[in-house]
């Protein structure tokens, strides 16, 4: 069972998946979220397991159908591979828990939806195969459009139409990208290509430059990179809440496509392609920071403010992944892993404040109290605490290692200033934003909605993990080091022997 | 070959992007399938033209490349579904938004299409018809 766990955390969400849309379990509510929330647990386990065999092991190489890998497709999880889908699959088992409150009720199909999604984006982490990454990348965006739009709505659908053709047209680019990287590598396979982008003929250089910066235009546009960002606030905004906190993961899926293929492939090694998009990846990283910091301090609804600080936290990322050294890929993934999960609580919480807040839902308007004041309130200042980055929760040291990552040269210059600013207008609107929702109130709430237990586990669970991240930091960041440091050796594949010579039987075998 | 292949990727690329760049839904999704078909020639062409080339190998004089045609096969049936989708979509968005504009707002200049200058002609026949009804009534 060992050798086969890489490929389980993509079996295990397609088989739920595909049962939960068969007759037992498809007719009937209550037993889709108990199946729902087993099949999340199991993922958890598994990729706890997976965690501590890579840790101990090294890089786990799956080839699928035992077809070697330049030829086959290859699973490939490494410490970083391997970290993610733990995240994802924690997240999913928060999402899941929230959905069965409420949510799975105002439409159909939500849970296999959900099961869909994590395929997608845990088959995107663990993949070593750059077509394969677009098969999976496609998994996780139609699920993404069913979900965007589950519930239905005017908001909603306006929101899928722009969405939905801005992502076709980038998986496009990305056929466009596949195709000339086939054309001038000869291969797709992502360690291959590492091996072989240092002797890319002349001829073909332009080409497959061409080809990176069409790859960095799709990746840009998944992870909300500035001027590929502008369907990101409206699309979080006006989805369903767990349905937006699962896609807090999804932008991390473009920063982690940058940094393997333009931090690996076309990384120091690749000769006359070595980093190709740095000089692009700056500005746009840095424009991306200050949009987002422009367009958090003019948001006008708590999903809006929480979807803005998502293009924020984007802008940081990029910034880790232009700066392309150990501490700065270190210090990235320790804060990636801190900010989808202090997005993905704030989402969760916007939605509940939503459910008790009547009319006025999450707009920053005087309007009746909250019905559970005292508990919404102190989940709303922790979750508030980690998105700004303050001391005692796990903020403030992603931002802390960030912050030193940057301390080289000149670059500390353009560096610092950005991402504390963000910190100041995360600061001023969420403290605006408290006092608004939880104090500027007017009447009474004689409602009696209440948390359901559901949804207080998997806040809980959530809001529990960054104090944990403070405690275990030095665990974690010494992980995140290592997991850096697999991800600039990059992908090293142990069977990886010289192509067997292609007999051509051609003439005189063919007449025989 | 090699001309007319390329040629056929550009001109339909160009195409795709035009109506792609239209603000209605319709011709949009037509645009992202003119993109699709250029996208699946151009994979097809990364294993670099052959005529006469069977992927097998050792049954013809020359040997195509398999991989660009498992590509393409893959993208068509993902484009299939995509577009299945977006169809959908698109009639969801009409009936939500009560027009086909991308931004769901109808611009006042756009108002010159078949449609709704049919929409305003039967509005102005009906206001005239209730005109005439009241001036009969007294």
């Amino acid at each position: 069972m060992l050798q086969h766990l890489p490929v389980l955390p993509l079996l295990i969400p397609l088989l739920t998946g595909v049962l939960l849309l068969l007759p037992p379990l498809s007719d009937s509510l209550p037993r889709q979220r108990w199946m729902g929330a087993l099949s999340a647990l199991l993922q958890l386990a598994v990729a706890i397991t997976l965690l501590r065999e890579v840790h101990t092991q090294g890089t786990l190489v799956y080839a699928v159908g035992e077809w070697q890998p330049p030829f086959g497709i290859v699973l490939v999880a490494d410490r970083l591979a391997a970290l993610l889908v733990l995240l994802t699959a924690f997240l999913l088992l928060c999402v899941q828990l929230f959905s069965c409150a409420d949510e799975d009720q105002k439409g159909r199909f939500l849970h296999p939806l959900l099961m869909f999604q994590a395929l997608g984006i845990q088959g995107a982490f663990i993949t070593g195969d750059l077509f394969n990454l677009f098969v999976f990348f496609e998994i996780l965006l139609i699920a993404s459009y069913a979900l965007l739009i589950h519930g239905g709505g005017a908001q909603k659908t306006l929101a899928n139409v722009h969405y939905v053709a801005l992502n076709l047209a980038g998986s496009a680019l990305f056929l466009f990208a596949l195709g000339i990287m086939y054309g001038t590598f000869g291969t797709l396979n992502m360690a291959d290509m590492q091996q072989r982008a240092a002797r890319i003929e002349a001829d073909d250089l332009y080409l497959a430059k061409a080809g990176a910066m069409l790859l960095l235009v799709v990746f840009g546009l998944k992870s909300a990179m500035t001027p590929l960002h502008f369907w990101l606030p409206r699309a979080y905004a006006a989805a369903p809440a767990p349905v937006a906190a699962l896609f807090a993961i999804m932008t991390k899926v473009g920063v982690y496509s940058l940094w393997r293929v333009h931090g690996t492939i076309f990384g120091a090694d690749a000769g006359a392609l070595a980093n190709v998009a740095q000089p692009w990846l700056w500005p746009l990283a840095w424009l991306t920071l200050v949009v987002g910091i422009i367009a958090t301090l003019a948001s006008q609804t708590l999903r809006a403010l929480t979807a803005n600080l998502v293009i924020v936290s984007v802008g940081s990322l990029l910034l880790m992944v232009a700066l392309d050294s150990r501490e700065a890929t270190a210090g990235g993934l320790y804060y990636l892993v801190h900010s989808t999960l202090a997005t993905a609580l704030m989402f969760l919480l916007a939605g509940l404040i939503i459910r008790q807040r009547g009319k006025a839902e999450d707009r920053f308007v005087q309007a009746r109290p909250v019905s559970q004041p005292i508990l919404l309130g102190t989940l709303f200042f922790l979750a508030a605490l980690a998105l700004i980055g303050m001391p005692p929760v796990s903020g403030f040291i992603g931002k802390a290692l960030m912050l030193k990552a940057a301390l080289v040269g000149e670059r500390a210059l353009i560096i610092w200033p950005p991402i504390l600013v963000g910190s100041l207008a995360a600061l001023i609107m969420l403290s605006r934003t408290g006092g608004t929702l939880f104090w500027r109130i007017r009447g009474e709430n004689s409602d009696p909605i209440r948390v359901h237990p559901s949804q207080q586990v998997a806040v809980w669970l959530l809001v529990i993990t960054l104090p944990l991240m403070v405690v275990f930091a030095g665990t974690i960041t010494g992980y995140a080091g290592l997991a850096a440091e697999d991800l600039r050796r990059g992908l090293q594949l142990p069977q990886l022997a010289p192509a067997p010579a292609l007999v051509l039987e051609t003439g005189g075998d063919d007449n025989a | 070959m090699e001309f007319t292949f390329a040629m056929s990727v550009g001109v339909l690329t160009t195409a795709g992007i035009y109506l792609m760049l239209r603000a209605q839904t319709f011709p949009m999704i037509v645009g992202l399938t003119l993109l699709s078909y250029a996208v699946n020639l151009f994979l097809f062409a990364s294993g670099r033209l052959t005529v006469n080339g069977a992927a097998i190998v050792g049954s013809s004089q020359h040997y195509a490349d398999p991989l660009p045609q498992a590509l393409v096969l893959t993208a068509i049936v993902i484009g299939f579904a995509m577009t299945a989708f977006v169809l959908i979509l698109a009639v969801r968005a009409r009936s939500d938004l009560g027009n086909d504009q991308v931004d769901g707002r109808q611009l006042p200049e756009q108002r010159s299409t078949l449609g709704d200058a049919l929409a305003v002609k039967m509005e102005q026949k009906q206001s005239r018809k209730s005109d005439n009804g009241k001036r009969k009534q007294p």
